[in-house]
């Protein structure tokens, strides 16, 4: 936008000084004000990795311990041990223990010893169920009879796999996914390419009115009217399960695929059309093989979009998923997602425990697949809209 | 633009032999039932929503209070109100001023090919993509496990219970403003991009430095603009309960928050509790309903709003041109 003549009226050099300029303080102080503001999108990004991630990051180098047994100290001994030696049997962060009484400190002691003395039944008490290998690897536990992967919090021995966690967002995206883009897609033909101009007019703002619907009362219909609505067609068991939570998510990422996939077609040139047109075509044969393939870079980023939409969102998948972590590939299971076991669980965690920093760790993983799927449909769109305004 | 060829577009005739067309017509069929199946779905939900919703949508509700939450007769939704409408109003306090002076630079400024441009450009898309509960465990982490604990061992050193450090309306607003920055931003640079070049050019021709054209006439001229992407930015966070879940918002409070460092009732988060920890569903769906009616009523009326704005300044605009 800024133009030789243009550039040339702004307050250059240090403090505006330069060029024979009047001097202008106050208006090179308001441009660099201005800049430094614009600058803030980019340092919330980074902000939002960098403290999401610090709060992860003793699980991350698996520094985090969930073990109950191991060595136990005797709350008289407690003199015996360096402060260094007590935080770190205690698991504390150099912060809280300055904090921390020599009253409390002993509290603390005896408090882990009895739960050690309780648990100490069970063998694998001692695991540390904290690091990569338990969060990842199947494991057989001493109830047991095979290996299982298991996300249990709450329990003597803290179970934290969070596989089962993964598959049920990605089952729940899936199920979104295949009722979102097939109708938002040919939505999307339809308005930029074969709706009169009042049709046009009337749909886009509705499907505006659809993606300023609150998730939580998506998740609310989901709930109250889909879930018995689908249990009355299908008769499964469990009434909340992967199905309703994906189809509800579905209206959450039909107008986010809508929008980015018209555009796309919106932005060929009339002069695709009306070449094939001339030669013959109909609409739809100008509109499916024209249009279509050359707004595909498009219609591939609506899909990674809204896959990160899906991802990410929470209200829905909290209210109508069930919410048990169970490991199975059947739609009609009762599942839990990444996002709904953050919102569900972080409250009742206590602060800097492993599973409180386990649940801050799968929230970098989340920040992490929509910043990658943001980034490559960001990255399509913008090569596609140049390559079409470079043919025009 | 242009578009005489698509009022002939749904017929489903070939256009040089004028016979009826399968094809043509399976396809345009199909598109089109999709469209309308959209629409069908949001008419679903708010109608149902409307007609189970209206018998208990009164003023009695609108402005009862909460002693007894899952109570039919007496609960009504006046905190929830308050709390929802100061959070946002906090928000927007915040979020403007950083969004508006963003796309001033993005469009004043800032060479449209420079990678540094690509960058922020690439940010604002980005911050707009990350997931809402990610907000909320940044909330958490950064606003009050960072900055509220450091602000109590500077104001109150030696106080026992957290001021600053704990879930509040100020975090949760804030949190907000993050989450909705990318849409002040986008809406208010479509307005900027929107006015004449000729505009600037005038006001430079009469000796106005680029600092007082940018304040004195683009500004001015695009506050429809900047006006709708306040209102989206306010119907989006009204709606949102996953990064307020940590940051602020309560359960249950006895009274009205009194300052920024309180937490609050919340309306969205209300219907969250409503459909799921509700004692007895059968007998408060009048409530839940009503809840739901209310939070609807609100983010509809103000996205009808931002919408109508932006329809009239883009004629406006297009007349300009």
């Amino acid at each position: 936008m800024a133009s030789p003549e243009t550039e040339s009226k702004r307050s250059i050099g240090w403090m505006g000084l330069a060029r024979g300029h009047k001097a202008r303080p106050a208006e090179w102080i308001g441009e660099k004000l201005i800049f430094l503001v614009s600058l803030s999108a980019i340092v919330m990004v980074f902000l939002i990795f960098v403290f999401v991630a610090r709060e992860a990051m003793p699980v991350i180098f698996g520094q985090a311990s969930s073990a109950v047994g191991g060595k136990l100290i005797a709350a008289e001994d407690i003199g015996k041990l360096s402060p260094e030696e007590l935080r770190a049997y205690l698991q504390l962060t150099p912060e809280e223990f300055k904090e921390k009484s020599s009253d409390t400190l002993k509290l603390l002691v005896e408090l882990k010893e009895e739960t050690a003395k309780e648990a100490s039944t069970d063998k694998d008490a001692s695991l540390n169920t904290a690091s990569w290998r338990y969060m990842l690897k199947s494991y057989q536990w001493s109830d047991y009879d095979k290996p299982e992967y298991i996300w249990q919090p709450v329990s003597q021995v803290k179970k934290f796999n969070i596989i089962p966690l993964i598959i049920g967002s990605l089952k729940v995206t899936l199920v979104a996914l295949l009722f979102a883009v097939p109708i938002s897609l040919a939505a999307a033909i339809y308005v930029s390419q074969l709706a009169s101009p009042r049709v046009r007019e009337v749909v886009k703002p509705c499907i505006e009115l659809l993606s300023g619907i609150p998730s939580v009362v998506l998740g609310f219909f989901a709930l109250i009217v889909m879930a018995s609505f689908f249990q009355g067609i299908f008769h499964y068991s469990s009434r909340l399960n992967s199905f309703v939570a994906g189809v509800a998510l579905g209206l959450a990422v039909i107008p986010v695929v809508f929008s980015i996939a018209e555009d796309a077609l919106t932005s060929v040139p009339r002069s695709y059309v009306q070449a094939a047109l001339a030669l013959g075509s109909t609409q739809w044969q100008a509109a499916w093989k024209v249009v279509v393939p050359a707004a595909l870079p498009g219609v591939f980023a609506a899909v990674v979009l809204g896959f990160g939409r899906a991802v990410g969102e929470t209200m829905v998948v909290l209210m109508a998923s069930g919410n048990a972590s169970i490991m199975s590939w059947n739609l009609f299971d009762s599942t839990r997602s990444i996002t709904a076991t953050i919102a569900a669980e972080l409250a009742e965690t206590v602060s800097h425990s492993a599973h409180y920093r386990i649940l801050f760790m799968i929230g970098v993983l989340l920040f992490v697949i929509t910043f990658l799927s943001n980034l490559a449909g960001d990255i399509v769109m913008h090569r596609l809209k140049a390559r079409l305004e470079g043919k025009r | 633009m242009s578009d005489e060829k698509t009022t002939t577009g749904s017929v489903p005739f070939d256009v040089r032999t004028r016979r009826f067309d399968l094809a043509s017509f399976l396809f345009t069929g199909l598109t089109g039932a999709a469209t309308y199946l959209i629409v069908a779905i949001l008419l679903i939900i708010v109608g149902n929503v409307v007609i189970k919703g209206w018998s208990h949508f009164n003023w009695h509700f609108l402005t009862g209070g909460t002693e007894k939450m899952f109570d039919v007769d007496t609960a009504g939704i006046l905190p929830m109100i308050v709390g929802t409408s100061i959070r946002v109003i906090l928000m927007t306090l915040f979020v403007v001023p950083a969004g508006v002076i963003t796309a001033v630079y993005l469009t004043e400024y800032a060479h449209s090919t420079s990678i540094f441009t690509r960058i922020i450009r690439g940010a604002v898309n980005n911050l707009a993509g990350v997931p809402s509960i990610v907000f909320g465990l940044f909330g958490l982490g950064f606003f009050i496990s960072f900055i509220g604990k450091d602000m109590d061992a500077v104001l109150h050193p030696g106080s026992t219970t957290p001021i600053w450090g704990k879930p509040a309306m100020i975090w949760a607003s804030l949190t907000l403003a993050v989450m909705t920055l990318p849409v002040v931003i986008v809406a208010t640079e479509e307005a900027l991009r929107a006015i004449p070049q000729g505009l600037r050019e005038a006001s430079l021709a009469l000796g106005a430095t680029k600092l007082e054209t940018i304040l004195k006439i683009v500004v001015p001229q695009a506050l429809p603009g900047i006006l709708t992407g306040a209102i989206l930015a306010i119907g989006r966070a009204a709606g949102e309960v996953a990064p307020i879940l940590f940051t602020g918002a309560a359960y249950y409070m006895a009274s009205m928050p009194h300052s920024v460092t309180d937490q609050f009732m919340d309306l969205a988060y209300h219907v969250f509790i409503l459909s799921t920890q509700s004692p007895n569903v059968e007998q408060t769906r009048p409530i839940l309903y009503a809840t739901v009616l209310a939070l609807l009523v609100l983010t509809f009326s103000l996205n009808i709003v931002a919408i109508l704005i932006r329809s009239r300044m883009r004629a406006r605009m297009r007349a300009l041109q």
